[in-house]
């Protein structure tokens, strides 16, 4: 109950501050399992794209967040694990870091995930980590959809004490998988050309 | 809430009423495809006039804060707008959250206390001093001139300017007490100017104004539309302090500021890739683009009445 009305709070928040408007281009948001995979700028990442989300869908929606940043205080843990239905992943533990996300997704739920691993400061994210892959492989019927999340390095860059109320937008593409036979590393750099490709370009 | 300001919101609530019967019988009698996009869009800007106008009446009846906190919602909004199409990088992090956290509130503040003097200075000579140090102490010289021009332009037109409509209420002018009326006059006669451009303007519109900018701007539209708010604002005269024939004059002032704010906004919007401010309200855009012409009317509007009616 408290999580639940924390939660509306913190949506309604970043609404009010970010907007965090979904843009659905490449798909509609239905009840489909799926890993939506992000560029990574901003701690507020994961809280725009949940915002963006529509209620029931958040339910099942896991969005997979680093322990040593999400679970370090108290606050953050409860805030992680209760209102944003986060999975926390170690990311340097000595255990297969991916065994709790497959977990949920046999479980049929959603994730959500951020491969470049760490924040960047650019519009275009930097190079993918394996994680992607191995899981597209092994649940090929998940469709795997990509999401750009724009202005969020403007409003809450790496540092920042309070985010700037600048509007962000999550822009959902088509679902793209993973062909037959293909390599980890084309398909992670085909992966990554969905996400930036759906960076809104200013006309010159 | 005294008789005149009745009789005012009665006369807004009478020409809403008339627009929205105009509108529906419009939507039933129309055929063509590219009427319907046309009536359609009147109907939804009618609908949006009626929250704004309801939004409107409260602050009015509630009193001066909350009409201050309106104007500054308004602000608050359409610098948003404005940052989040200007491409500012992440160095400028902490220039942009002093222009929201710091001086947006403080120049309404400063309405709300009736501290004139520091009001008229705080955008133009603090933050300008201010935000480029904030900017500059990151390091990141790339497009520096561009991004602080932008923030700077964003924090005037948006908060400095707007913030002009709700100082008509702290104005203090010898044997006048109405503020709030002098505001009703004001957004009556640059909404309504608005409103009537765009309605002259599709109805006998040929040439345009500025095509490349606004191709809805015409000179049918402007000549019509302006003269019949500057009529209907030269017939408020006796809200105001002036008599007619300075309350008409007045009107002409809010008129062409207003359409040129349109214009100057609109060539800002454009040279950054958009057609709309924002998706806000319903038919209107953004806030931006129903405050464009307030923010450029509302100075030229609070300096004429102080310097020729003020103390």
């Amino acid at each position: 109950m408290i999580a639940r009305l924390l939660g509306e709070l913190i949506f309604a928040l970043t609404r009010f501050l970010v907007g965090g408007h979904a843009r659905w281009k490449g798909c509609a948001p239905d009840e489909s399992q799926r890993i939506y995979f992000a560029n990574h700028t901003s701690h507020l990442d994961t809280i725009i794209l949940m915002a963006a989300l529509p209620a029931e869908l958040r339910r099942t929606a896991h969005p997979v967040a680093a322990a040593d940043y999400w679970g370090k205080s108290a606050v953050r843990r409860y805030i992680a694990l209760k209102v944003l239905n986060v999975v926390l992943v170690d990311r340097d533990g000595a255990e297969d870091p991916l065994a709790p996300l497959r977990a949920e997704l046999e479980r049929g739920q959603s994730l959500i995930i951020f491969p470049e691993g760490t924040r960047g400061a650019e519009a275009t994210p930097g190079p993918f980590k394996s994680g992607l892959y191995w899981l597209a492989r092994d649940f090929p019927r998940v469709e795997l959809v990509p999401v750009y999340l724009s202005n969020l390095a403007r409003a809450y860059p790496k540092g920042a004490v309070l985010p700037a109320p600048i509007t962000c937008v999550a822009t959902f593409g088509a679902p793209i998988t993973v062909a037959d036979g293909e390599v980890k590393d084309v398909f992670l750099d085909r992966a990554r050309t969905a996400v930036a490709g759906l960076a809104e370009r200013i006309p010159e | 809430m005294s008789d005149t300001v009745s009789i005012l919101f009665g006369g807004v609530f009478a020409l809403l009423l008339i627009a929205s019967a105009s509108g529906f019988v419009l939507s039933r009698r129309v055929t063509s495809e590219a009427g319907r996009v046309t009536v359609d869009n009147l109907n939804a800007r009618i609908k949006a006039w009626w929250v704004m106008i309801a939004i409107f009446a409260v602050a009015f009846i509630v009193g001066k804060t909350v009409t201050i906190v309106l104007f500054a919602l308004a602000s608050f909004y359409s610098l948003r707008e404005f940052l989040s199409l200007t491409p500012t990088r992440p160095e400028d992090h902490g220039s942009i959250v002093a222009a929201f956290y710091l001086f947006l509130p403080l120049q309404y503040w400063l309405i709300a206390t009736d501290w004139q003097t520091l009001f008229s200075i705080l955008i133009p000579v603090w933050a300008f001093l201010l935000l480029p140090v904030l900017a500059v102490l990151r390091g990141e010289t790339r497009d520096f001139l561009m991004r602080a021009a932008g923030i700077q332009w964003a924090l005037m037109l948006t908060v400095y300017c707007i913030s002009h409509a709700p100082a008509l209420l702290i104005l203090d002018i010898p044997g006048y007490s109405g503020g709030f009326l002098l505001l009703f006059f004001l957004i009556t006669v640059v909404q309504l100017s608005d409103v009537l451009q765009y309605v002259f303007g599709k109805l006998f519109g040929r040439r345009k104004v500025a095509p490349r900018i606004s191709p809805a701007k015409t000179w049918e539209g402007l000549v019509g539309g302006g003269l019949s708010a500057a009529a209907v604002g030269a017939g408020l005269w006796w809200i105001t302090p002036f008599a007619p024939w300075q309350a008409a004059l007045i009107s002409l002032a809010i008129v062409v500021a207003g359409f040129i704010g349109g214009l100057v906004l609109s060539a800002i919007k454009r040279s950054l890739g958009a057609k709309d401010w924002g998706t806000m309200i319903e038919g209107h855009g953004g806030t931006l683009d129903r405050m464009d012409s307030v923010s450029f009317a509302a100075p030229v509007m609070f300096h004429l009445t102080n310097f020729f009616f003020g103390v």
